[in-house]
């Protein structure tokens, strides 16, 4: 009696080797864990010395005022950095939206395959160009020999976007059933009236999700508007074709100035870039995985 | 009697609007397809064309020369390549177990609300704008790493020639750190993507026959993604090497080959922001583009190479299932 209990007891006892894997196992996850918080923990801390640096200044003459007199103890304002980044990226956005969509459309719904490898390559390619190439580039296109002006800057930004919009429209164009592709066709509809009618506006949900990425992206890109429209006036500037005061080029100069009042100028405009930037691809992201949540597993 | 129009004016209307509907639909699309592939053409010509007048005073040997005097005619790339190189081997080498990490946490360990708040929030870290990061790398992170990080790494590790030195607040290691910063999430999704593509039934296999969750990691996720991770690294790496504004800010602007990680450097491409606007001379302008085609050339064929090992992984994979 006393044997078979004892037999028992030993027999349930985890052995010295189960005991081993299993805390690797959980060293493994502990791991695991410890670098999703690093991670996290990185995020919070830049937007946290951002926001705590760059409030101070954060006041309404500061948002919409012109920008300081170099040398002046006045802090100024950066309205003219807010209105010249929103057309610059607005007309980068005009170009690229109809422009990534056109290219998405012919990848997945009229090119043959031996088209579809070199021009696939094509945006691949482009989505991996650093974006200094993008700004030399554009110089030297577009600035050498004649004024920098805001819209070379806005071609650069398109070449970053058009890219990213494409690739997210081809993911959601893939996703439409292509029962409903087929259904449009039975019914006698032509192709043109299949992509516009059905396939367009089932997509439309994934598109404006990239593009508010790409948007996002673009708008903190610093590379491609330094050399292009790098060096502004004080004040307002409504003229594209002339060189538009813009945020991430104003921080970089700031932020390379040894006067402390320029760091905190360059915070303050951080500040203002990092939230606009945040708010629009955190939201996106989230309707992003969401919707992901279901198909991967 | 009948008020409707004869079907054959309806089908004939109909048909020349659809002829030229599908035509212009198809123009429109095939226009901006061969315009992507015929800018991507152009951007290389355009760079090489403006490098050619350096290329022609110096040719090749513009690699291996450490020059760089605008007074005296003479320029060359090496420091900016060992900048660039260094400073990436760092990011990484710190961005990668990271990554994985994260990686097989969203995939294997996390609940769906986590998954979904964790991954969107590295993925977040991505977006912070680069010139962003690049003010709180010389504001904040400097500081730091010029008064702890630096000086115990030179207490322990001194006696390796890299961590010798006087500690600094701008320098190669910190523009590594950086770049580690933005390299992670990039990383990190890529790999999510492939831990999720796993079979699940060869990892309901695993856990079946008894293994621990690491084991079944290890033995199933990692071992069966592992050209994929190839790629990734490849494809981060590829972010690394081209990113001029945030190093421009953080690596301290100095054309040299400093052993100690700790010393100011270049890179290829924060010597491109520096001097691009305030050159003086048309061989030096010429150099930078010379810069920036070696840039172009190392980038692509990162890119090219990452992409060679995605595609074939991909029919790797959809063939074994």
């Amino acid at each position: 009696m006393a044997a078979v209990e004892q037999a028992l007891t030993i027999d349930l006892r985890a052995g010295a080797r189960a005991r081993r894997r299993r805390l690797v196992n959980r060293i493994a996850e502990a791991i695991a864990i410890l670098a999703a918080a690093v991670a996290v923990a990185m995020l919070v801390w830049v937007v946290w010395s951002v926001a705590e640096r760059g409030a101070s200044l954060i006041s309404w003459s500061f948002l919409t005022g012109d920008l300081p007199i170099p040398f002046s103890p006045e802090v100024g304002g950066i309205g003219p950095l807010i209105v010249g980044s929103a057309i610059v990226v607005g007309i980068a956005t005009a170009i690229a939206l109809p422009v990534g969509v056109l290219i998405a459309l012919f990848l997945e719904e009229f090119a043959s395959n031996w088209l579809r490898v070199p021009i696939q390559l094509a945006i691949d390619l482009m989505t991996g160009l650093p974006s200094i190439i993008i700004a030399i580039f554009v110089f030297s296109a577009l600035v050498y020999g004649h004024a920098e002006n805001g819209v070379a800057g806005s071609l650069g930004l398109a070449i970053v976007m058009i890219p990213l919009i494409t690739r997210a429209t081809q993911e959601v164009l893939r996703l439409v059933p292509s029962d409903q592709r087929e259904g449009a066709l039975a019914l006698g509809a032509s192709r043109w009236r299949t992509v516009v009618g059905v396939i367009l506006p089932a997509s439309l949900g994934g598109i404006l999700t990239g593009t508010v990425l790409a948007v996002a992206r673009a708008v903190g890109e610093t590379a491609p508007l330094l050399f292009a429209t790098g060096i502004f006036g004080r004040t307002l500037q409504l003229n594209p074709t002339k060189a538009m005061p813009n945020m991430p080029v104003q921080i970089f100069i700031w932020s390379e100035s040894p006067d402390p009042l320029d760091h905190r100028r360059a915070w303050a405009t951080a500040l203002v870039l990092m939230t606009l930037v945040l708010v629009m691809s955190l939201v996106a992201r989230i309707a992003l995985n969401w919707s992901r949540r279901n198909t991967t597993r | 009697m009948s008020t409707l129009p004869a079907a054959s004016e309806l089908t004939g209307h109909r048909r020349l609007r659809d002829w030229i509907g599908d035509r212009l639909l198809l123009l429109l699309t095939a226009g901006a397809s061969i315009a992507a592939v015929a800018l991507i053409v152009l951007i290389a010509l355009k760079v090489l064309r403006s490098a050619h007048l350096a290329f022609s005073a110096f040719g090749l040997s513009f690699v291996k020369s450490s020059a760089w005097d605008v007074n005296h005619k003479v320029f060359g790339a090496l420091p900016g390549l060992y900048g660039t190189a260094v400073s990436s081997l760092i990011a990484l080498l710190i961005a990668t177990p990271l990554a994985l990490a994260i990686a097989l946490f969203l995939s294997e360990l996390a609940p769906t609300w986590a998954r979904v708040l964790v991954g969107s929030l590295v993925e977040t870290l991505a977006a912070i704008p680069s010139v962003v990061l690049g003010l709180w790398g010389i504001l904040v992170l400097g500081p730091i790493a010029a008064n702890h990080l630096e000086p115990w790494l030179n207490r322990w590790f001194g006696w390796l020639q890299i961590f010798s030195g006087q500690p600094s607040s701008s320098g190669i290691l910190i523009a590594g750190l950086i770049l580690a910063i933005m390299v992670v999430p990039i990383i990190a999704s890529i790999c999510r993507e492939l831990f999720l593509q796993v079979p699940s039934e060869l990892e309901e296999g695993a856990l079946a026959l008894g293994a621990t969750r690491w084991e079944m990691v290890r033995g199933v996720v990692l071992s069966s993604s592992r050209p994929g991770i190839v790629a990734a690294m490849i494809l981060g790496l590829g972010r690394a090497l081209g990113e001029a504004i945030a190093v421009a800010q953080v690596i301290g602007a100095s054309w040299s080959i400093p052993t100690s990680l700790f010393k100011p450097g270049d890179t290829l491409a924060s010597k491109i922001v520096e001097e691009f606007q305030g050159y003086s001379t048309k061989l030096q302008l010429s150099s930078l583009f010379y810069l920036g085609a070696i840039l172009l050339v190392i980038g692509l064929v990162t890119n090219l190479f990452a992409q060679l090992i995605v595609r074939r992984f991909d029919v790797y994979r959809t063939g074994a299932r």
